[in-house]
Formats: C-alpha cells, sequence, structure tokens
C-alpha cells in the first residue's frame, strides 16, 4: 500500500520537474527561436542578456527530470531513452550549441554570426526534438522483456512532428511575451508584434494535438470522451488563457500576456496527464510496474523534500535580484 | 565511418569519448571556483585591488569553462540511458538515487548563483555576492562528491541487495555512499582538480611574466597568480602523491586484477615482485618486452615488504581480465607528469627561497609547459580507472557487454559520428577563446574590452560605464 503511494508521490514529483523546466526554460529556448527574427545588434544583444542569469538554472530541471527519471523509474529511463534515441541524441547536441553561445558570442567578433545561429540552431533543434519526443510517447512505445521492442523511425510520425511544431511555435510565444515583459521601446514593441503569430500557432497546433490525441488510443479515447468533466475542466480554462492573452497583447500589457501562456502550457500539460494516467510509458509500462524499489524511493524522497523547496526559494530570489526591465543603455551591473 | 564494429564497442567509445571531454572541464572549473572564492575573500579583507582583478580576469575564464561543463554533463547523463539502458534498469535503484542527489543538492546550486557570482555584484552587493561566489565553489565539490560515490560503487559495490528481476536493490545506504573506494577516489580527484587548476594559473603568469618585463599591473597581477599557483603545487603534489599511494592499496585490495594490469605483472611473484618503470606489453605472450625494473620494489610499495609474494594476471580467467597495454600506458602517463609537478614545485620553491621567484625565466618556462598537465594527468588516470574495472560496468556482478542498450550499431555509429564532430568544432572553438583569453594582458583585456563588444563580465550589455570604471582601476593599479 504503501509502496503504491511512493510511486505515484514521484509521478508527481517528476511531472512537477518537467512541468518546471517547460516553464523555465521554455521561455529561454524561445528567445534562441526568435533570434533570426532580428538582425540588430543591440537587439539581440539585450535579448540574450535577459536569460544570461537564470538560462543554467532553467535547464538544470531538465536534468532532474532526467536524473530523476534514473532515480526512481529506471525501466522507464531505460526504456524511454533507446527508443528515443535519436530526437534525444540531437536534442543533446542542440543544447550543446546553444549552451555554449551564452558565451562565445561575446568573445568573437568575426564569428559572432556564426554564434548567433548557433544560438537559434540549438534552440530550434532541442525545441523540435523535445516536442518530438512527447509525440512518440504519447503515441505509445512497444515493450518487450524490460527492453524497447518498437523499429528505429517509429518516434517519426505526422503526429509526433505536429507535437514538435507545437512545441516550438509555443516556446516562441513564451519568449516573445518574456522580452514584451523585459525590454522597453522599439524592441519590445517588436517582441509583442511577434507574440501575435506564435501564438495564434501555438493555439492552433494545441486544438489540432487535442482532437487527434484521443483517436490514437481507446485508452485515450475513453477517458475524453466518457470523463466529459475533465475535458472541461482543462479545455474551458485553456479557452480563456488564450482569450486573457490575447486581451492582454492587444491592451500592451506586459505581465498578463506571460502568466496566460505560461497558463496554456500548464493546461496542456495537465491534459497529457490526464491522458497518460495512470500509465508512465503507454501503452504498456504502469507507474507502480516502472517504479524501482522502496528503499529507493524513500531514500530520493527525503533529499528531494528537503531539497526542492530551498531550491525553489533561491531560484525565486536570484530572479528577483534580475527581476525588472533590462535597459539597453546602462545594462543592469 | 565505422564499419565492422560492434555496438558495443561503439556505445563503449562513445561514452569514452563524451565523458572524457566531460572531465575537462570540471578538472579546471573545480579548482577555479575554489581559487575565484579566495581571491574574492582576499579582497574583500585587503581591498588590495590586484585581487579584484585577478578576480575579474579568471571569473571570465570560468565562466566559458563552465558553460562547456554544463553542456557536455548534460549529454553524459543523458547517455546511460541512451547507450546503457540494461545498466540503468539494473543498476537505476542503486545510482540513480545518487545521481539524483547530485543535481538536488550541487548542479541547483552552482546554477542558481552562478548568475549572482557572474552578474550581481553591484545588485546585492559585496557580503552577498562573496556568498555567492563561495556557494558556487561549494556546489562544485559537492557535485563532485556525488558523482564519485557512483563511481566508486560502480568500482567497489556495496550494501546492495539484487531482486528477481536482476535489479541492484539498496540495502544499507551509508555502505553505498561510503563504499570502500570513494574515500579515496574523492581525495584524489579533488586534489587533482586542484592542481589542474594551480598549473594553468601558474602558467598563465608564467607566461605573462616572461612576455612583458615593464608592462606593470600586469607583472603585479600575474606575479600574484604565479605565487599563489606555486604554493599550490608545493602543498598539494605530495599529498596528491601520497593519496595516490592509499589509492593503490586500497584498489589492490577490491580490484587487484586492475592493479595487476598497471603494474603490468602477468606473471606472478612468489618472493617480491619487481617495479616495472617502463616496458611494451605483450598480449599475445602474455608478458611485458623491453621491461625495464627495479627488482623487489613493487612488493614494497604494494605490501611494505622486500619479500611479499604478488599475483599476477594468470591467476585472472581471461574473460574476467582488463585490457592491460592500455591500463599499463595510461597509469604511467598519470605518474609521470605528477612527479613533474613535484619537480616544477620544488624548483619553485627554492627560488622563492632565493627571492628570485619572479625572476628566473627558465622557471617560467617551465610553468608554461606545464600548464597542460594536470589535464593530462587526469584523463590518463580515469582512463587507468575505468579501463582497469573492464570488463565489468558493476565491478565483478555486470558485464559491460551485458548492459547495453538494444540500439543498433548504425545508430550509435552515427551518433558517435555526430558528437566527434560537433565536440571537436564547439569545445576547439571554445578552447580557442579560453587560450586567447588567458593570453590577453590585463591592460589590453580592458581597454579592448572597452572598444569592443562591452563586457568586461561574461555575456553581458554594453555597459560603457562600468568598463570605463574598470579600465580606470587597471590604470590606478599601474600608477
Ligand atoms: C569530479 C567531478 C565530476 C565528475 C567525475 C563528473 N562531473 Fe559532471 N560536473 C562536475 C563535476 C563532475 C561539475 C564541477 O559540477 C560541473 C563541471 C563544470 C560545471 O559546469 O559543473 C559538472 C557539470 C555536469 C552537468 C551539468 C550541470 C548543470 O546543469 O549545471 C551534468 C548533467 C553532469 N555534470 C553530469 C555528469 C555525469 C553524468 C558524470 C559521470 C558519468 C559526471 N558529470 C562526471
Ligand atoms: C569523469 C571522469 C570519468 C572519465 C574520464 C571516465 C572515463 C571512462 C572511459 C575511458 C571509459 C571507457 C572504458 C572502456 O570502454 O574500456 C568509461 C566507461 C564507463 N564509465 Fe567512466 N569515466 C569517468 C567517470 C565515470 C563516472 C562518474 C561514472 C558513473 C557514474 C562512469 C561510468 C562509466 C560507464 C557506465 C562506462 C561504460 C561502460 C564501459 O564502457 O566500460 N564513468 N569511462
Ligand atoms: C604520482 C603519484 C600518483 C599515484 C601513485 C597515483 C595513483 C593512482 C591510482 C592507483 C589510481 C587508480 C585508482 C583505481 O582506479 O582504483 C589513480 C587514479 C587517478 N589519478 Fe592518480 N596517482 C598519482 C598522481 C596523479 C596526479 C598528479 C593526478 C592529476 C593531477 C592524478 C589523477 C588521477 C585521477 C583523476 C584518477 C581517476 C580517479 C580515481 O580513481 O581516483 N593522479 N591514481
Amino acid at each position: 500500500m504503501l509502496g503504491l503511494d511512493l510511486s505515484f508521490i514521484w509521478a508527481g514529483i517528476i511531472a512537477f520537474a518537467v512541468l518546471t523546466y517547460v516553464i523555465l526554460d521554455g521561455f529561454d529556448l524561445g528567445i534562441g527561436l526568435l533570434f533570426p527574427l532580428t538582425d540588430d545588434e543591440e537587439e539581440r544583444s539585450v535579448m540574450m542578456n535577459s536569460v544570461a542569469p537564470v538560462w543554467d538554472g532553467n535547464e538544470t530541471w531538465l536534468v532532474l527530470g532526467g536524473g530523476g527519471l534514473f532515480a526512481v523509474f529506471p525501466l522507464a529511463y531505460a526504456v524511454v531513452m533507446s527508443a528515443l534515441y535519436m530526437p534525444i541524441t540531437l536534442m543533446l547536441l542542440g543544447l550543446v550549441f546553444r549552451g555554449v553561445a551564452f558565451e562565445y558570442r561575446w568573445r568573437t567578433v568575426r564569428w559572432k554570426r556564426l554564434w548567433d545561429m548557433a544560438f537559434f540552431g540549438g534552440s530550434l533543434t532541442a525545441a523540435l526534438c523535445q516536442g518530438i519526443a512527447l509525440g512518440a510517447l504519447v503515441q505509445g512505445i512497444e515493450i518487450a522483456d524490460r527492453a524497447y521492442a518498437g523499429g528505429w523511425w517509429d518516434w517519426l510520425t505526422p503526429f509526433s512532428l505536429l507535437c514538435g511544431m507545437a512545441l516550438v511555435l509555443g516556446y516562441a510565444m513564451l519568449g516573445a511575451t518574456w522580452l514584451n515583459l523585459k525590454l522597453t521601446g522599439r524592441i519590445q514593441a517588436h517582441m509583442r508584434s511577434l507574440a501575435w503569430p506564435a501564438a495564434i500557432g501555438t493555439v492552433v497546433c494545441m486544438g489540432i494535438v487535442s482532437l487527434w490525441t484521443p483517436f490514437l488510443d481507446a485508452v485515450y479515447f475513453a477517458r475524453w470522451f466518457a470523463w466529459p468533466t475533465v475535458a472541461f475542466s482543462v479545455i474551458v480554462p485553456a479557452l480563456v488563457a488564450a482569450a486573457g492573452l490575447f486581451f492582454g497583447l492587444r491592451k500592451r500589457q506586459e505581465m498578463r500576456p506571460f502568466l496566460c501562456a505560461q497558463a496554456l502550457f500548464v493546461l496542456g500539460f495537465i491534459g497529457i496527464g490526464i491522458s497518460f494516467y495512470p500509465y508512465i510509458v503507454p501503452p504498456s509500462l504502469t507507474i507502480v510496474e516502472a517504479a524501482a524499489p522502496d528503499e529507493s524511493l524513500w531514500f530520493a524522497l527525503v533529499g528531494t523534500v528537503v531539497l526542492v523547496p530551498m531550491i525553489l526559494i533561491y531560484t525565486a530570489y536570484s530572479y528577483w535580484v534580475f527581476c525588472g526591465k533590462i535597459n539597453p543603455s546602462d545594462g543592469y551591473h | 565511418m565505422f564499419d565492422g564494429l560492434s555496438a558495443e564497442v561503439l556505445a563503449r567509445f562513445q561514452f569514452a569519448f563524451t565523458i572524457s571531454f566531460h572531465i575537462i572541464f570540471p578538472a579546471f572549473s573545480i579548482g577555479l571556483a575554489s581559487y575565484l572564492a579566495v581571491l574574492n575573500a582576499l579582497w574583500l579583507r585587503t581591498r588590495n585591488e590586484t585581487y579584484k582583478q585577478l578576480f575579474e580576469y579568471w571569473k571570465k575564464i570560468f565562466a566559458v569553462a563552465f558553460a562547456m561543463g554544463v553542456v557536455s554533463g548534460i549529454v553524459v547523463s543523458y547517455q546511460f540511458g541512451t547507450n546503457w539502458a540494461v545498466f540503468s534498469d539494473k543498476a537505476g535503484p542503486v545510482v540513480g538515487p545518487l545521481m539524483a542527489y547530485e543535481v538536488l543538492s550541487a548542479f541547483f546550486l552552482e546554477a542558481g548563483f552562478l548568475g549572482i557570482m557572474l552578474f550581481g555584484r553591484e545588485r546585492v552587493g559585496d557580503r552577498l555576492h562573496m556568498l555567492a561566489t563561495a556557494v558556487v565553489a561549494f556546489g562544485t565539490l559537492l557535485s563532485a562528491t556525488w558523482i564519485l560515490s557512483v563511481n566508486s560503487w560502480m568500482q567497489t559495490p556495496a550494501g546492495y541487495g539484487i531482486n528477481d528481476v536482476g535489479q541492484f536493490v539498496p540495502e544499507d545506504w551509508w555502505a553505498i555512499v561510503f563504499n570502500p573506494s570513494f574515500p579515496y577516489r574523492l581525495v584524489h580527484m579533488v586534489l587533482a582538480a586542484y592542481l589542474t587548476t594551480a598549473l594553468v594559473v601558474g602558467a598563465v603568469g608564467a607566461l605573462h611574466l616572461l612576455r612583458d618585463r615593464f608592462d606593470l599591473p600586469s607583472r603585479k597581477m600575474f606575479s600574484m597568480a604565479m605565487a599563489m599557483a606555486m604554493w599550490m603545487l608545493i602543498v598539494v603534489t605530495p599529498l596528491q602523491i601520497l593519496a595516490g599511494d592509499f589509492h593503490g592499496l586500497n584498489t589492490l585490495e577490491h580490484q587487484p586484477a586492475k592493479v595487476m594490469a598497471m603494474e603490468g605483472h602477468y606473471d606472478s611473484h612468489p618472493d617480491g615482485a619487481p617495479l616495472i618503470l617502463f616496458g611494451i606489453p605483450n598480449a599475445a605472450d602474455k608478458r611485458i618486452d623491453y621491461a625495464v625494473q627495479i627488482p623487489k620494489l613493487s612488493s614494497l610499495i604494494l605490501k611494505h615488504d622486500l619479500n611479499a609474494p604478488l599475483a599476477g594476471l594468470e591467476t585472472i580467467p581471461d574473460e574476467d581480465e582488463p585490457p592491460v597495454a592500455i591500463v599499463f600506458w595510461s597509469f604511467r602517463v598519470m605518474i609521470a607528469p605528477g612527479f613533474a609537478m613535484l619537480g616544477l614545485g620544488g624548483w619553485a620553491l627554492i627560488q622563492r627561497m632565493r627571492g628570485r621567484l619572479y625572476q628566473t625565466q627558465w622557471l617560467h618556462r617551465a610553468a608554461l609547459m606545464m600548464g597542460p598537465a594536470g589535464f593530462v594527468a587526469v584523463l590518463a588516470g580515469w582512463i587507468t580507472t575505468e579501463v582497469g574495472r573492464q570488463p565489468f560496468t558493476v565491478y565483478g556482478l555486470l558485464r559491460t557487454s551485458d548492459s547495453l542498450s538494444p540500439v543498433a550499431a548504425p545508430a550509435v555509429a552515427a551518433s558517435l559520428t555526430a558528437f566527434i564532430i560537433v565536440y571537436f568544432f564547439v569545445f576547439g572553438a571554445g578552447t580557442y577563446y579560453l587560450l586567447r583569453m588567458m593570453n590577453a594582458p590585463v591592460k589590453k583585456s580592458a581597454a579592448k574590452a572597452l572598444r569592443e563588444e562591452g563586457p568586461i563580465r561574461t555575456a553581458g550589455g554594453p555597459l560603457a560605464a562600468g568598463n570605463r570604471k574598470h579600465l580606470k582601476e587597471a590604470e590606478d593599479a599601474g600608477a
């Protein structure tokens, strides 16, 4: 009984880590996506500076998602990583490029363009691959004998590509609304105008994905159509968030569009959670089956309960230290 | 590019390649983080501007090295799953939680305070900035602690059981974390990181002392760097050699086959084993050709008795034997720079006592040459440790050939090719930038920053005011 509870607590914690990752790293990946849409050196500098002090912390949630999965659902980690070998490897390479660009582009004049492209290309690859990986997971992964049993290109389907595109647009939307919040003047107006197409694209893609998902699997279908209250509790708030986003953009508000865009992500994430439950790797591996022995779950839980709140506190502190508008003329040193 | 190689060989090569790239950066950033904390503390205490200048100088370098460490580390942490799925499934319940602790207690700490350390001095004030700098340094040490515990558990597993699906199950966490080789490995690795950093700092100091005898601010600053680095060498190298010796004794107890390979002992020596200094391992005939050896010394080192018997690889079944030649050579490639460091430290000590530390050009040339020695020794040490563990991933319990992901060779070959191209390009460029930053003298770097892109610090916006202030400081120090 206790073991059962533990594995569900852990599924919740992992979901929390992944969601936090998407919320935090989403907007800084989004900034990479928006990079080529401006040619202006000053705009690019300020865009990058708006996340330079925090991007590393944001990305650490990805390490926690992966590391946490390894610790408490080792079988799921093993199966998912081998099934998604290619998109994961590409995502990692993308993260390499965009991570180093934060430092490299200031260290060279001649190659600055190159690292700007690396920042964009890396962000795009990472975002696309994360979306594809998510799509492939929703679509289902075949398992036999505690190992991945599908083919090498199973992850590449129209559905997973759609998810990839949705995530790219979504991250661009987060990035644009973040910059709308952090910048001023001409650059801010530019970013706000970019937020429109990104947000419209995101909402459309999310709509298609939501309509498509129930037809991927009978379980999803039953869940979504037999449970109208659940559908209601996600879809209606999502519509409200989208409306708030567009309204805020229109009124040139700063905080509301960003928060509404984040809310869309949270709701999308909850929607996926509803489809997944009680599986961790649909359609063959449940949360309970994949869980490590109780001793591992307990040991890791103690640290998590103590450390995660502390992490949240000092992360909030470091955001607070760098809060406010980035002023291009005097920097924030 | 890799036709005909099995998925296992490719996956091993890929893991070895990516982790070897990764460890280069921690080996430097662990030491540098502590050095920066010390410099900042010294500045706060003495208000001697030279410390602050050194801090700012190395801070930019740290930022670049750290970024490379982070991105290469993220790759490695996912490679357990992509390439070693069976290992992940079986050993995950034991090593996974330790790695989760590393993320929670160390990575977040480093990442969370790095921004404040790099960009936040003016925003949070000197005291909190000092705290952030110290926390980053602490975080790097904490991360080394956890990951070395993981690695040591794979070398000398303890505190586990095995369940009915073949997973390792934790039984005693204390025994797992503090497994028999962990304390030795932790001490040896942290000292190695400090030495590596000291050698780089010393080499950069020496370079600038050699280059320009009249650039006073540079001389002042780099003399200080040189002095600090040489003290580090003088104190730490003997400790490192001692730690290595204890480490070896411990390995003899738990992984005798590894020590046999390191020593090149194919045959058993019932009455005192020789220390083979050099020679060429001959795997076919199972002996060391052209061996240059000192009789009985190996028994003296390992057993503290000239005539103590030592078993050789003939007592180990062939299928459990590590690849001797690699271990034999890499071990020597670690030891040799170790003694060279000892020599350099000793020489610096003598010149210091004669009051000529900043004038002896040959010493500076030697220090410059030794700049990369730490990286060489660290890589060689890890190769000794890891190849010496073969053919197991969890020593004695889980074979490398049974740890693999069910991924086909072409997929591994493709990703390996991509990693090789990307790594050489990205980290090659990064290394070039690092060298260029180390090559820049103080005054010029401050002036150039003003002219060029702006930030004297990393990844910053145009900061004319801050830079002018900085340039002025550099000049004041020289005046
Ligand atoms: C002796 C120390 C040491 C060793 C043996 C390793 N690492 Fe490491 N790692 C560090 C010391 C370190 C560090 C000092 O904490 C780093 C390096 C530079 C840095 O930026 O942080 C780091 C960064 C780093 C990161 C990025 C952290 C972040 O997001 O901030 C990850 C995910 C890993 N490592 C993972 C690994 C894995 C999976 C390893 C082994 C297989 C490994 N490291 C070996
Ligand atoms: C950071 C310093 C490290 C270096 C330089 C290093 C180096 C290597 C090398 C050279 C190999 C290849 C050995 C071979 O295939 O013959 C290897 C394999 C391996 N190492 Fe390490 N290692 C390091 C740390 C670690 C740590 C901390 C872990 C565990 C958490 C680890 C786990 C493994 C595994 C799972 C393999 C794959 C199996 C194998 O090929 O032997 N390594 N490492
Ligand atoms: C000169 C005297 C030295 C001795 C006797 C010595 C001894 C050893 C031994 C026996 C091992 C293998 C341990 C095992 O896997 O069981 C080892 C590993 C290692 N050595 Fe050394 N070492 C020396 C110098 C150095 C120096 C100067 C450095 C770097 C600056 C260094 C860095 C390493 C590293 C990074 C490892 C791998 C991690 C570990 O297992 O601790 N060593 N050393």
